[in-house]
């Protein structure tokens, strides 16, 4: 059975089934989507059960062909950075249903958009065949945008169409690269183009080639991340959201952009990526720094944890390029941590939100007082959003920080300021959200959260600490994938990433040749 | 034995994880009972394997627990040796007696399982932090006992100024955790580990002394955070606004005192960057310094003594600054029980004042609190550094060691000396003002003295603190032996004739005894003098040093937080919207059938496809 094919088509049957739901009957919107949502979560979970912890390459293959001349195929494959973001996905969706309990207007239409933006986000993560990577990764545009115009708030026209104008402006120019990528790597196999990521691989691009190619990718990608400077959509797209929304676009949305820096810029175009990456590693620094520092005087606390979100991306960028597996690991790390930690905090302003239906910090105010489990999770996801050692945060930065000081000295020290300034937004927000004297009366009545509310938040507690304890499991599984890129990129280029501290069973030595014949077998299989 | 040892951290945290759950079910004093249980048990269950040490007869040993980090070999790792062993029982002892006391003190507070909770929390991430057998392993602890001072300090968080305080705690002491995150980059890239034992074993092979310097002055700025050193003291004092048990425990005691902990455990480091030891000789002697100084102006009571812990690490920072390891670790060991006595004694007095702690407003409290009074007499002798008591062993070790390195150093030693002085006199102050003379209580005060689950631990403490000293004297040297097995690879201090030894002591007795007269001359009289004079008021003030923060780093960080929004909100989305609307025109002009925002898509794909022409063109110009 293929198994990453049904991870596809189950969010989307599931879409169906609420669509066809009797319109007389909307009380079983709700139970019916999160019932159908728990199908990709199990099948998930299935995958990482019988997942091959030590192999480097792609597993569970996929492969049938669409036109022979075109080079385009239905390519699906998962290893184990793709691993833990369909695992994220999967998670935050189910979790972002739960949470719509307080969705009334239209809500077939919502619950049936959320999971086709499912479908469409694990497609991105699965896809191997350029071309449908990139119908997935634009697909995602549609429900999200529709998701923000209709049960968003404020101007949340204005907020769905910048976001849209933003991230359609870079897919041009990731259309561009791919067009022009399929056709050399068409002329490797022979075809008038070929999308396979494979043939990709086999293609021996010139430095001009990767060069532009680099940048066309890039730009897609860096957008979608965001990195600075194209970050300013992000605020107004989080602020205005609807709460299943702001989840799975932090949570989930910008890890694809992220995603889409590892699979693509850093596998396929080495020399591009050793030549430019000190560029992309300087402007993630300036956007720990930049985004952590417009994130203490926001006035909204969605508009706190949106700066925080670039803040976080920052440590990606550089864990991503400064190309050792330390920091490549980790920012995959951090990539799922902060999926669950600012997941965590959206799902927690959404439940505030649906009680005050107020997002500014000013109108709140001794809110632990009157809400006290409440305040103890949101300190909790506030702390392991503050990278707090023994939680998940924690892991992903630490790596990040010592795995990029060993080739990035200067930006690894700047970049461990933003720990500081973490602390500093995060814990003045709470201060005045949480602390003080009650003066808002509206808030004196406020009922603390009922069990379905706690219900949502105890999975992401228990990822948060178990992840931060024990990350072994994730990294094993993670680091061989990494170690492939980085072998790549050091058998082409003659990068040299420093050994130390790598463990010795973990470092997977293949050379690149046997990594694409292994893969092509698989893929054909 | 050593087996169970993961049962000493795993125990609190256990009792904490409970507290939070079902705290409220427990009820008031059976959530503090169980949690001082949780705290005894793993006194006992470390002190079982510490007879070993007593004995001589012990072996340090780690204990592997899991693989935590595996892609930077990171274990989580318990290192047994002497230095924790003893940390781990003044940790674990010194909790329970407070963890005891609280049960009197939290007395009818709304949120007392919560308390408990937080304070087993500390007690686990505290023993995390002592036992670590790499860098990593400790830090986690050391930014967990930050998180738990952060809880404490702001539990009465309906007060803003408790609420403040906890932030400014937690963010300050970040300052220093970078310092500490330097130092893990600088040291994984040298050793490609973390771990004490690989990394103390080769360090003098692998480092230069430019690298050893770099580490330990990183580590040492992460010390100056949680040991409240200058510039980073600032935090302390306004730490106090923690229930006082809390200062006793976090604040005095045992956490402030794991940057002095963490610098002795990198003791072979230090060794070989001479000029960090003279930038952290210098560093401490100036923080006791200008500590007592602003002591001896407080008004509130635990002001006092927050300054005086200040002050007080000042000395055990300096016994780092000069290669005294063992020194500051015993001083550091004295410290905890007399200090920890001293607040919880300040605390059995406020409880006694319904809440009072404004010095000015007790006195005569000495008949009517005979057993808190007679117990923080102890302690004041101990800090005042009276033979036979406690202190005058640890202090005057520190002193002799600093003269004893010579030349610049007997400017450092002198200026020791004078906080001695300052010591004595800020320690009679507060003694006199509160317990002697007249009351000039409030109106509808009735001091009375505190239950017997608050005095009990003031007696225990009071008899260590009269009798710890006697662990390491001149005369035998047996707890620095006994800590030898921590050090190796360090250099004992050069051996000091008798002779100087006792000079030395007598003279900083004779300046001490002289700031207790002094005080006593100038309190002990039926009005209280004024201390309205410049001075006074500025050192009242602590200089307006947190004003001065406020001027030089907050108000232009807040600025340059506002350049930034600004910049978003004007430049860069300025150029974004420029762009957009070019490309919405283009888009009608290119599809004028289709209307609004689909039209602005349909124009970006239209720019795609340019975009994609003209890269075709580039590229396949470049082959």
């Amino acid at each position: 059975m293929p198994l990453l094919s049904w991870l596809i088509v189950l969010p989307l049957l599931g879409a169906i089934v609420v669509a066809l739901l009797p319109a007389r009957r909307p009380e079983v919107v709700f139970p019916v989507a999160l019932g159908v949502s728990t199908a990709p979560l199990g099948l998930a979970c299935y995958i990482l059960w019988v997942f091959d912890a030590g192999s480097p390459g792609v597993q569970f293959g996929e492969f049938h062909s669409i036109s022979d001349t075109f080079g385009l195929s239905w390519t699906l494959g998962i290893d184990g950075i793709s691993l833990f973001m369909v695992l994220l996905t999967v998670i935050l969706f189910t979790l972002s249903i739960a949470a719509s309990r307080s969705i009334t207007h239209k809500t077939k239409t919502y619950m049936a958009l959320l999971l086709v933006l499912e479908a469409a986000c694990i497609g991105v993560f699965l896809a191997l065949d350029l071309l449908v990577f990139f119908a997935f990764f634009e697909f995602v545009l549609i429900p999200m945008y529709l998701l923000i115009l209709i049960w968003g708030s404020g101007d949340s026209s204005r907020a769905a169409l910048k976001f849209v104008l933003f991230t359609a402006f870079g897919s041009a120019f990731l259309l561009a690269g791919i067009i022009v990528l399929s056709i050399l790597a068409g002329d490797t196999v022979g075809t008038a183009s070929s999308f396979s990521f494979f043939a990709a691989l086999a293609t021996d691009l010139s430095d001009t080639a990767q060069f532009w190619l680099f940048l066309a990718f890039g730009i897609g990608f860096a957008i979608k991340v965001p990195m600075f400077p194209f970050h300013t959509w992000l605020p107004d797209a989080h602020t205005q959201a609807p709460t299943a929304g702001s989840v799975v676009l932090a949570g989930v949305l910008l890890k694809l952009g992220a995603y889409g820096f590892i699979r693509f810029n850093l596998t396929l175009f080495p020399d591009a990526t050793v030549q430019l990456g000190l560029i992309l590693a300087v402007l993630g620094v300036i956007g720990i720094i930049y985004g952590a520092a417009a994130a203490t005087v926001q006035p909204d606390f969605k508009r706190v944890i949106a700066y925080s979100s670039v803040s976080h991306m920052g440590f990606i960028l550089l864990g991503t390029f400064a190309l050792t597996s330390q920091a490549l690991g980790g920012s995959i790390f951090v990539m799922i941590s902060h999926g669950l930690t600012t997941g965590a905090l959206f799902l927690l302003i959404g439940m505030i939100y649906d009680r005050t239906h107020t997002r500014v910090i000013a109108d709140y105010g001794g809110l632990a007082k009157t809400m006290p489990i409440y305040g103890g999770i949101f300190l909790f996801a506030v702390f392991a959003s503050a990278g707090l050692p023994s939680l998940s945060g924690f892991i992903g930065e630490f790596l990040v920080l010592i795995g990029s000081y060993l080739t990035l000295p200067v930006l690894a020290i700047s970049a461990g300021f933003g720990v500081i300034l973490a602390a500093v937004y995060l814990l003045w927000m709470y201060e005045r959200i949480f602390h003080g004297p009650v003066v808002n009366p509206k808030i004196e009545a406020l009922k603390d959260l009922n069990f379905r509310e706690i219900a949502i938040m105890v999975p992401l507690v228990v990822l948060i600490i178990g992840l931060g304890v024990y990350p072994k499991p994730v990294l094993d599984r993670v680091q061989p994938s990494v170690e492939i890129i980085l072998d790549r990129i050091e058998g082409i280029t003659g990068h040299e990433a420093p050994e130390f501290g790598r463990d010795g069973d973990l470092s997977v030595q293949v050379s690149a040749d046997s990594v694409n014949g292994t893969n092509h077998g698989d893929g054909d299989g | 034995m050593t087996d169970l040892l993961w049962l000493v951290i795993a125990i609190p945290l256990a009792m904490a994880t409970i507290n939070i759950l079902i705290g409220r079910r427990l009820g008031e004093p059976l959530s503090g009972i169980l949690a001082t249980v949780a705290v005894g048990v793993s006194f006992v269950l470390a002190a079982i394997p510490a007879v070993d040490f007593i004995a001589g007869t012990g072996e340090p040993v780690t204990i592997r627990l899991f693989t935590w980090i595996p892609t930077m070999g990171v274990e989580a790792e318990l290192l047994w040796d002497p230095l924790s062993m003893l940390l781990t029982l003044i940790v674990t002892g010194v909790g329970a007696l407070i963890h005891l006391y609280s049960i009197g003190y939290m007395h009818g507070d709304e949120r007392f399982p919560r308390f408990f909770s937080f304070l087993n929390l500390f007690i686990g991430s505290m023993l995390i932090l002592v036992l670590a057998a790499n860098y990593a392993i400790m830090f986690i602890g050391w930014e967990l006992v930050g998180l738990c001072s952060y809880l404490l300090i702001s539990f009465w968080f309906t007060k803003p100024t408790a609420a403040a305080a906890g932030k400014k705690a937690f963010i300050v002491n970040r300052i220093g955790d970078w310092g500490f995150l330097i130092a893990l980059m600088l040291l994984f890239a040298s050793f490609g580990t973390f771990d004490f034992g690989v990394i103390f074993a080769t360090a003098p092979a692998v480092l230069s002394v430019g690298m050893a310097t770099a580490i330990t002055l990183m580590l040492f700025a992460a010390a100056t955070g949680k040991s409240a050193q200058i510039p980073l003291y600032v935090w302390l004092p306004d730490a106090m606004e923690g229930p006082t048990p809390v200062s006793a425990l976090i604040h005095a005691a045992t956490m402030v005192a794991a940057g002095v902990f963490m610098m002795a455990r990198s003791a072979v480091l230090f060794e070989l960057a001479p000029a960090t030891g003279v930038v952290v000789a210098i560093v401490g002697v100036a923080t006791a310094l200008l500590a007592a100084v602003i002591a001896m102006a407080q008004k509130d009571i635990k002001k006092v003594l927050a300054y005086s812990t200040i002050s007080q690490l000042g000395y055990m920072v300096l016994a780092i600054g000069v290669g005294a390891y063992s020194a500051g670790i015993f001083h550091m060991t004295t410290h905890a029980f007399f200090k920890a006595l001293l607040f919880l004694g300040a605390g059995s007095v406020i409880h006694a004042m319904a809440g009072e702690q404004d010095m000015p407003k007790m006195g005569g409290l000495r008949k009517l609190l005979p057993i808190t009074f007679l117990t923080m007499a102890a302690a004041w002798l101990a800090i005042s550094g009276i033979f036979p008591f406690s202190g005058f062993w640890s202090k005057d070790e520190i002193l002799a060691a600093t003269f004893n390195e010579g030349g610049v150093f007997y400017v450092l030693w002198l200026v020791g000396v004078v906080v001695a002085l300052l010591t004595a006199f800020y320690m009679t102050r507060l003694m006199v003002m509160t317990f002697f003379g007249s009351g000039r209580w409030d109106e509808g005060v009735e001091p009375h003295e505190s239950p017997a689950s608050m005095t009990i631990p003031l007696i225990v403490l009071g008899l260590f603190t009269v009798g710890i000293g006697f662990i390491n004297t001149p005369f035998r040297l047996g707890f620095e032996h006994f800590l030898d097995p921590a050090f190796q690879g360090v250099a004992h201090p050069e051996e000091m004739s008798a002779a100087l030894i006792w000079t030395l002591a007598a003279l900083t007795t004779v300046v001490t005894l002289g700031g207790i007269a002094w005080a006593w001359a100038r309190y002990r009289r039926s009005e209280l003098p004024a201390e309205s004079g410049v001075w006074w008021r500025r050192a009242l003030g602590g200089f307006f040093v947190d004003d001065f923060y406020g001027d030089v780093i907050v108000a232009p960080s807040r600025a340059a937080a506002d350049l930034a929004v600004t910049t978003d909100e004007k430049a860069l989305d300025g150029v974004a919207y420029g762009l957009g609307s070019g490309v919405k025109s283009l888009g009608t002009t290119l599809r004028p059938v289709q209307s609004g925002k689909v039209r602005s898509y349909a124009g970006v794909l239209a720019i795609a496809g340019i975009v994609l022409i003209v890269a075709m063109v580039i590229i396949g110009g470049g082959f």
